[in-house]
C-alpha cells in the first residue's frame, strides 16, 4: 500500500489533467456553436443584404391625361368597352408629352420601356375606382420597368448596372432624377400581387395564399389523426408485436425523402382519386402524410411525459380509461402537442420537393381564393424565381425567402413561447 | 379498539455467524400455511387462494385472508415481499399492469370483483386507493376532491358538489387549511397537506374500503402523525386496508396485522398479538429487526 501523501500527489497530477481535458471539452462546445452561429449570420446577411432592396421599388411621376378618344372608352360602366379599351396608349402619350423631342420608332420603344407594360392596366384600375377622372388630368406616379428599377437602384448606389440600358434611356432618367420625378417607394406590390412574368409585377400574395390555405389543410388533417394515433398507441393499444411493427414503421415515415411522398400523392391522388393538380387539397393531403409521423412521434412523447402517478390516481377514483385520458393526460400533454404540430407545420411550410410532383410549381397569376383553386407554394415560389433570367428576380427571391423565414421564425418562436407557457410543474 | 401499545426493540448486536445461520432460517417452504386468524365472521372482503403472477414470475402465492367490516388492516413485510401487490388487486389497478394476471376469488360483501359482468370503474369507485407518493391532480384543490363526485355524478347542483368538497376536506383534516385557497393549484400544497388532499378526494366518493399504498412514506414524522391520526378518525366509517413498511405505524392504526413473506401471507393476528406474542418465527425475526 502506498503513503497517504503519495496518493495526494497522484490525486492532484490527475487533477490537473481532468481539469485540462475539461476546459478542452468546454472550448470545443463554444466553438461549434460559433461555427453554427456563423452559418447563420452568413446566411442571413447574404440573403438580406441581396433582398432588401425588393421591398422598394422604382415609380416615375408623369402628367397623364385620360383621353376618352385615346382610349376609345365612353360609357365607364360598360365591361366590354373596358376590355377593348387602348389602355397602353395611356401612359405612352403620358411620356411623349413628359420628353417632346423624341422621335423615329426606335426611340420611343426605348423611351415606352421606361413604364412597366402592365402600366396601363394600373390606370385602367385608377380609372375604374374613380370613374369621374376620364378626360381629365392629373400627376402621378406610374411603376418603373424592373430594368430601370434595377438601374435607378444601382446608380443610387454609385455602381450603375447598365448592360440592358441605351444611352438615352440612361439620359432620361437623369434628368427625370434631378427633376424629381423618379423615386423609390415602397413596394406593396410584393406583397399584394400574385406572380408575374415582369418582375416590377411579380407578389408573393398567392405564394402565400396558396401557403396559407395548403398548410390550414395539412393542420386540419394531420393534427387530429396524428394526436389520435398517438393517444391509442400510448394508452390503449397491447404492448406486442403488431405495435412494435408499427412503432418501427412510423419511425420510418419519418425518415423517408419527401419526394417519395411526392410521388406517392400523383400516383394514389391525383392518378386513383383523380384530386385536381396543381392546388392546395392535394398538396394539403400530400404534406399531411409527410407530417403526420412528426406528430405522432411528439404527440407521444408528450404523452409519456405525463407522470403514470396522474393517470393512477384517476384510474384510482375510478375514472375509466378514456376519462383519465380526456380529463387529466391529454391537458397536461397538450403544449407538447401542440409544439410538435406547429415543428410539424413549419417543416410543411418549407417543404418543396413533394410539391413539384403533384403540379404545384405552375406558373399561376392569379391569388387563390380556395382550396381548389390552383396555387403554388412560397418555397416553390422561390425556387422559380431563383430560376428565372431577369436579374430583377434575384432580389425578389431574397425578399420572398425572407419572408418565408420570417413565417418561420415566427412560428418556431411561438412554439417555444407555447412550450413555456403552458407547461406545469408537479 | 385495541392497538398494540409496545413495540419490540431492535437488538443491539447481530453477529455475522449468527445472521447466515438466520439467513437460511428466512427460507419460507411451499407447504407453509398461514397461521393466526385469517378469518372473520363477518367479512367485507373475502379473498380466497389468491396467485397473481407478472409475466412468468409468481408474485402472490395462495393468499386467504378476509377483512372485516370498518377494521384497519395492516399489511407489513420486507420489500419485495408482494404486499403492495396484494393490495392492488383488491381494485384491481393490476389491471392497468402489462402482463399481470390474478388467480383466485375475491369478493366484497359476496360479490366477486373479477367476474366479468363487474365494472371496474364501479368497482374503484366503492374501493377507493391511496397512494405512496402524493399524487393531486394538477388542478384546484376544489377540483381535485370535486372531481370524483363530478365524473360519478354524485352532485346534482353546484351547491351539493360544495357541500361534498367541504365535508370530505374537513373529514381529512384539511378543511382549516385550506377553505381560504380552494381554487388554487392543489400542487401547491406541501407533501403532507397534498396526500391528506389525496384521501379527500378518495372518500369525497364515499367509498366502502380504502386502501392505503404506504400513504406516510413520503411524508416526514409531524405529517406522518396527522395521517395517522386521520385514519384512526375515519376508521369509524370505513374499512381501511394500509401497506406499511413501518412496524411502529401498523402498531399505532391497525386492529389487526397480516404479515407477508416472499409472496406468501404468513400469519395474520390481532395487531397487539403480532407485535408481542407472534405466532410464527418469521415474524418474531421481522418485528424483532433481523431482517428486513
Amino acid at each position: 500500500m502506498s503513503k497517504p501523501v503519495d496518493n495526494l500527489d497522484k490525486i492532484k497530477q490527475s487533477l490537473t489533467r481532468r481539469n485540462r481535458a475539461e476546459t478542452r471539452f468546454r472550448w470545443y462546445g463554444r466553438i461549434a456553436i460559433l461555427i453554427g452561429l456563423a452559418a447563420v449570420i452568413v446566411l442571413f446577411t447574404d440573403i438580406i443584404s441581396k433582398g432588401h432592396g425588393a421591398f422598394r421599388v422604382t415609380y416615375i411621376q408623369l402628367d397623364v391625361h385620360y383621353d376618352q378618344d385615346i382610349i376609345g372608352v365612353a360609357n365607364m360602366t360598360d365591361p366590354a368597352q373596358l376590355a377593348d379599351g387602348n389602355w397602353d396608349a395611356v401612359p405612352k402619350s403620358a411620356l411623349r408629352s413628359k420628353f417632346t423631342d423624341v422621335s423615329g420608332r426606335r426611340d420611343k420603344r426605348k423611351l415606352y420601356a421606361l413604364l412597366s407594360n402592365g402600366a396601363g392596366f394600373d390606370l385602367k384600375d385608377r380609372l375604374v375606382a374613380n370613374p369621374l377622372l376620364l378626360g381629365q388630368t392629373e400627376s402621378i406616379w406610374i411603376l418603373a420597368d424592373d430594368d430601370i428599377d434595377t438601374y435607378y437602384k444601382t446608380w443610387l448606389d454609385g455602381e450603375p448596372y447598365a448592360a440592358r440600358m441605351a444611352d438615352n434611356q440612361m439620359a432620361w432618367i437623369e434628368q427625370l432624377h434631378n427633376e424629381g420625378n423618379i423615386r423609390l417607394q415602397f413596394n406593396s406590390n410584393l406583397f399584394t400581387r400574385g406572380d408575374s412574368r415582369e418582375p416590377e409585377q411579380a407578389g408573393i400574395r398567392g405564394a402565400i395564399m396558396g401557403s396559407f390555405f395548403t398548410l390550414v389543410l395539412t393542420l386540419m388533417l394531420s393534427f387530429p389523426i396524428g394526436v389520435s394515433a398517438a393517444i391509442y398507441l400510448e394508452e390503449f393499444a397491447p404492448k406486442n408485436r403488431w405495435t412494435d411493427f408499427i412503432e418501427v414503421n412510423i419511425n420510418n415515415l419519418a425518415a423517408v425523402p419527401s419526394i417519395i411522398f411526392g410521388l406517392l400523392g400523383l400516383a394514389i391522388f391525383i392518378n386513383f382519386f383523380h384530386v385536381p393538380r396543381s392546388v392546395p387539397v392535394v398538396g394539403g393531403l400530400v404534406l399531411t402524410l409527410m407530417t403526420l409521423p412528426t406528430i405522432i412521434i411528439t404527440s407521444r412523447a408528450a404523452i409519456k411525459s405525463v407522470p403514470p402517478s396522474i393517470r393512477e390516481a384517476a384510474l384510482g377514483m375510478g375514472a375509466s380509461k378514456y376519462q383519465t385520458v380526456l380529463h387529466h393526460v391529454l391537458p397536461l400533454a397538450l403544449p407538447g402537442m401542440l409544439t410538435g404540430a406547429i415543428i410539424g407545420m413549419a417543416q410543411a411550410l418549407g417543404e418543396t420537393a413533394p410539391l413539384l410532383m403533384i403540379g404545384m410549381v405552375a406558373f399561376i397569376v392569379d391569388i387563390p381564393a380556395g382550396f381548389t383553386d390552383p396555387a403554388t407554394v412560397l418555397p416553390v415560389q422561390i425556387f422559380l424565381w431563383a430560376d428565372s433570367p431577369e436579374r430583377a428576380f434575384i432580389e425578389k427571391t431574397s425578399a420572398a425567402i425572407m419572408v418565408l423565414l420570417s413565417f418561420l421564425i415566427i412560428m418556431n418562436t411561438s412554439a417555444v413561447w407555447l412550450r413555456k407557457r403552458l407547461e406545469r410543474r408537479w | 379498539m385495541s392497538k398494540a401499545a409496545t413495540v419490540a426493540k431492535k437488538p443491539k448486536k447481530t453477529a455475522g455467524a449468527k445472521k447466515k445461520a438466520a439467513d437460511q432460517d428466512l427460507q419460507i417452504s411451499a407447504e407453509e400455511v398461514t397461521v393466526g386468524q385469517s378469518f372473520t365472521d363477518k367479512p367485507k372482503m373475502t379473498m380466497r387462494n389468491i396467485n397473481v403472477f407478472y409475466s412468468d414470475k409468481q408474485a402472490i402465492h395462495d393468499v386467504s385472508i378476509d377483512i372485516a367490516q370498518n377494521e384497519v388492516i395492516a399489511m407489513i413485510g420486507p420489500s419485495g415481499c408482494g404486499k403492495s401487490t396484494f393490495l392492488r388487486t383488491l381494485n384491481r389497478m393490476n389491471d392497468t399492469v402489462e402482463g399481470c394476471r390474478v388467480e383466485g376469488e375475491i369478493c366484497m360483501d359476496g360479490e366477486n370483483l373479477y367476474s366479468p359482468k363487474l365494472d371496474v370503474v364501479e368497482l374503484r369507485a366503492r374501493v377507493g386507493m391511496v397512494f405512496q407518493k402524493p399524487n393531486p391532480f394538477p388542478k384546484s384543490i376544489y377540483e381535485n376532491v370535486a372531481y370524483g363526485p363530478k365524473i360519478h355524478g354524485l352532485a346534482d347542483t353546484r351547491v351539493d358538489l360544495d357541500e361534498i368538497v367541504e365535508n370530505s376536506l374537513k373529514r381529512a383534516s384539511l378543511w382549516e387549511e385550506v377553505k381560504e385557497r380552494l381554487h388554487q393549484p392543489g400542487t401547491g400544497l406541501s407533501g403532507g397537506q397534498q396526500q391528506r388532499l389525496c384521501i379527500a378526494r378518495a372518500i369525497a366518493v364515499s367509498p366502502e374500503v380504502i386502501l392505503m399504498d404506504e400513504p406516510c412514506s413520503a411524508l416526514d414524522p409531524i405529517a406522518t402523525a396527522k395521517i395517522e391520526e386521520l385514519i384512526e378518525e375515519l376508521s369509524q366509517n370505513f374499512t381501511i386496508a394500509i401497506v406499511t413498511h413501518s412496524m411502529q405505524q401498523a402498531a399505532r392504526v391497525s386492529d389487526r396485522t397480516a404479515y407477508f413473506h416472499l409472496g406468501k401471507l404468513v400469519e395474520v393476528n390481532p395487531t397487539e398479538k403480532v407485535f408481542t406474542m407472534p405466532e410464527h418465527k418469521l415474524t418474531e425475526a421481522y418485528i424483532t429487526g433481523r431482517f428486513g
